[in-house]
C-alpha cells in the first residue's frame, strides 16, 4: 500500500518535472505569437505584459512585410536552400557511389583523406573562403552564398556506408544485364537508400534555413539577405524604434516554415537527426 | 574485377574540386596567413614571417575577454545541459502517456532559427523604459529587484547567455539519450528486479554503464559546439559583441575579418588556429579519459 503510494507520487513528480521543461520550451513560442498579435499602442501601454491579447490584430504582419523586404528575404532563403541542397546531392551521390562500388587505384588513400577532412571546423577555412569569394567578385551573389557549402564529407561518408550495405550481387546482375553504372545508381541504389537520402536532404535544409555566419560575411546588400540576416537587420535598423510587436510578427513568419516541415515529417526528422545530426 | 579508374575519378571530380578549393587550400592558406606579420588586405603585402600575429591576438584585451567568455559558457552549459538532458530522458523513458507529445515539444528548438528565437529571449529578459520584461516581473513576484539582463551587469548577461545556449542544445541531447536508453536490453532490468536491486543501484550499475558511450559522445560534441559559440550571442546582444563584453573566440575571428573592426585576416587566422588547438586538446583529453572510463559493448 505504502509502496504504491510512493510510486504514484514519484510518477507525479516526473510528470511535473517534464511539464516544467515543456513549459520552458514552449513559452518563448507562445510569447512571440502573443506579442505579434498586440497592437503597437497596447503593447507599449502594458507595463505589466498581459498574457492574452485583448484585441488581437494582424496589422503587425502587414507591417512586417511592408516596412522591411521580408518577402525578399524569404525568396532568397528559399533559392539558397533549394540550390545548395540540390547541388550538394549532385556532388555527394556520385562521390559516395565511387567509394562504395567502383574499384580504382588509390581508393582507400583518397577515402582516408576525405575522412581526415571531417575534423576540420568551418571556422578555420572560412577566412580564406571569404577572401576567395571577395577576389572572385562574388559578394552579394547567390553563387557566392552557395558554392562553399555544396560538399559535405560527412554526408558522403553516411551515404557510402548505406550504398555498401546493398548486396553486391545486385550490382553484378545489373552489369550482366548491361545496365550502365549511372542507370544502376539512379534506378536501384538511390531508391533503396531513399531513407538516408531524405535524411540528408532534411538536415541540409534545416542547416541552410538557419545559416547566419557565412551569409553575413558575403552579403551587405539587403537584396541578398537571408532570413537570419534579415532578422538581425530588423533588430538593428528596422521598424523604427522598439516596434517589438512587428519584430515578433517577423520572427513568427520566419519560424513557421521549419516548424510546419517538422510537424509534417516529425518521425523522419527525429530519426534523421539522431543518425546524422550534430549541433549540440 | 575490371578497374574503372577514369570513370571513378570522374564521379569524384566535383567533390574533389569543391573540397580542394573550399577546404584543403583554405586550410593551408590559413596557416600561411597566421604567420604573415602586418598583412595588409588592400595591397596584399606583409612585412615578415613570425609569431607576431599570435602575440598580438593573445595580448589583445578583446581576445582575452572572448576567451574568458567562451570558457565560462563551455564550463557552465556542457555539464548542465548534458546532466539535465539525462534527467529528462530518464523521466521520458519511465512514462508512457504523453511521451510522444513531450518528445515532440522538446525537439522544437532544434528546428527554429536561433537568431529569430534569440530575439524573443531578448524581449523576455530585456528591461526597457516601457516595461521591465517578463522575467523581471517574475523576479519581482518573488521579492527580487529588476535586473537588465541584456545591457546590465556581466553576470546577468552571462546568465541569459548560458540559459539560451542550454535551451538551444537540449533537443539534440534529449533525442540521442532517449534513443540510447530505449536500446538498453530490458532483460538486465528484469534480472536486477528479481535480485531486488534498488532503482538507484540499477541506474548506477546498469543504465549508466550501458549508455556511457552515448554520454561521452554528447560531452565531446557538446564541448566542440560550445567552444564555437557565436550565433546565439549575436541573437541576444547584437552584432557588436565587443561593446557588450560578450564576444566569443569565433566572434573575435569574424570581427577581425569583417565589419568595422575587420580587414585583418592574419589576426583572424591566428585566433582561429588558437581555437582549433584548444578544441583539439580538449577533445583529445576527453577521448583519453573516456577510453579508461567508458564501457564499449
Amino acid at each position: 500500500m505504502i509502496e504504491k503510494k510512493s510510486a504514484s507520487f514519484s510518477r507525479a513528480l516526473i510528470y511535473f518535472f517534464l511539464a516544467v521543461w515543456a513549459l520552458i520550451v514552449l513559452f518563448p513560442f507562445y510569447w512571440m505569437i502573443l506579442t505579434s498579435l498586440k497592437s503597437f499602442a497596447s503593447y507599449n501601454s502594458e507595463y505589466i505584459p498581459r498574457f492574452i491579447a485583448t484585441d488581437p490584430t494582424l496589422e503587425n504582419y502587414t507591417s512586417a512585410f511592408q516596412a522591411v523586404p521580408l518577402g525578399r528575404y524569404f525568396l532568397n532563403t528559399l533559392i539558397f536552400t533549394v540550390a545548395t541542397t540540390g547541388l550538394m546531392m549532385l556532388v555527394i551521390i556520385p562521390a559516395a557511389f565511387a567509394f562504395a562500388r567502383l574499384q580504382f587505384k588509390g581508393r582507400n588513400a583518397v577515402f582516408a583523406l576525405f575522412l581526415s577532412l571531417m575534423m576540420i571546423p568551418t571556422e578555420l577555412v572560412i577566412i580564406t573562403n571569404y577572401v576567395t569569394i571577395v577576389n572572385w567578385n562574388m559578394r552579394n551573389t547567390y553563387l557566392g552564398l552557395i558554392l562553399p557549402s555544396v560538399t559535405s564529407v560527412f554526408y558522403i561518408y553516411l551515404l557510402k556506408e548505406n550504398f555498401e550495405a546493398i548486396p553486391d550481387e545486385l550490382y553484378q546482375a545489373a552489369k550482366v544485364d548491361g545496365t550502365s553504372d549511372l542507370k544502376y545508381l539512379v534506378k536501384v541504389m538511390i531508391p533503396i537508400c531513399q531513407p538516408t537520402v531524405v535524411t540528408i536532404i532534411i538536415l541540409k535544409v534545416i542547416e541552410c534555413w538557419n545559416s547566419y555566419v557565412w551569409p553575413r560575411l558575403i552579403t551587405y546588400d539587403a537584396n541578398y539577405f537571408l532570413v537570419s540576416n534579415g532578422i538581425q537587420e530588423i533588430r538593428e535598423n528596422g521598424f523604427g524604434r522598439e516596434n517589438t510587436p512587428a519584430m515578433m510578427a517577423a520572427v513568427v513568419v520566419i519560424s513557421i516554415p521549419l516548424i510546419v516541415l517538422f510537424l509534417v515529417f516529425r518521425k523522419k526528422i527525429m530519426a534523421g537527426v539522431s543518425r546524422g545530426g550534430t549541433k549540440g | 574485377m575490371k578497374k574503372n579508374n577514369l570513370k571513378a575519378w570522374l564521379y569524384l571530380l566535383p567533390a574533389i574540386l569543391f573540397l580542394g578549393v573550399f577546404m584543403v587550400y583554405p586550410l593551408i592558406d590559413v596557416c600561411v596567413y597566421s604567420v604573415e606579420e602586418n598583412y595588409n588586405f588592400a595591397s596584399q603585402s606583409f612585412t615578415g614571417i613570425g609569431a607576431g600575429n599570435f602575440r598580438y591576438v593573445l595580448s589583445d584585451p578583446y581576445f582575452v575577454q572572448a576567451l574568458k567568455n567562451t570558457f565560462i559558457i563551455v564550463a557552465i552549459t556542457v555539464p548542465l545541459s548534458t546532466g539535465f538532458a539525462l534527467l529528462i530522458s530518464l523521466g521520458l523513458s519511465s512514462i508512457k502517456a504523453l511521451r510522444n507529445t513531450f518528445q515532440t515539444v522538446y525537439f522544437l528548438p532544434y528546428v527554429t532559427n536561433t537568431l529569430a528565437v534569440g530575439l524573443v529571449f531578448m524581449i523576455l529578459f530585456k528591461k526597457t523604459a516601457y516595461t521591465d520584461g517578463m522575467v523581471n516581473l517574475l523576479i519581482n513576484k518573488f521579492g527580487g529587484a529588476s535586473v537588465d539582463f541584456i545591457e546590465g551587469p556581466y553576470w546577468a548577461k552571462m546568465f541569459v547567455m548560458c540559459f539560451y545556449t542550454v535551451w538551444v542544445v537540449m533537443p539534440f541531447k534529449i533525442l540521442i539519450l532517449t534513443s540510447a536508453l530505449a536500446s538498453v536490453n530490458q532483460d538486465y532490468y528484469k534480472a536486477a528486479k528479481v535480485d531486488g536491486a534498488t532503482s538507484g543501484r540499477i541506474f548506477r550499475k546498469i543504465t549508466l554503464p550501458m549508455i556511457s558511450p552515448t554520454v561521452f559522445y554528447l560531452i565531446i560534441t557538446g564541448f566542440i559546439g560550445a567552444f564555437k559559440a557565436y550565433s546565439d550571442e549575436v541573437a541576444l546582444f547584437g552584432t557588436n559583441l565587443n561593446a557588450a563584453g560578450m564576444n566569443t573566440i569565433v566572434g573575435y575571428v569574424y570581427d577581425m575579418l569583417y565589419g568595422d573592426s575587420g580587414g585583418y585576416p592574419s589576426y583572424a587566422a591566428a585566433a582561429a588556429l588558437i581555437l582549433f588547438a584548444i578544441v583539439f586538446t580538449i577533445t583529445y583529453i576527453n577521448l583519453t579519459f573516456s577510453k579508461n572510463k567508458v564501457q564499449y559493448m
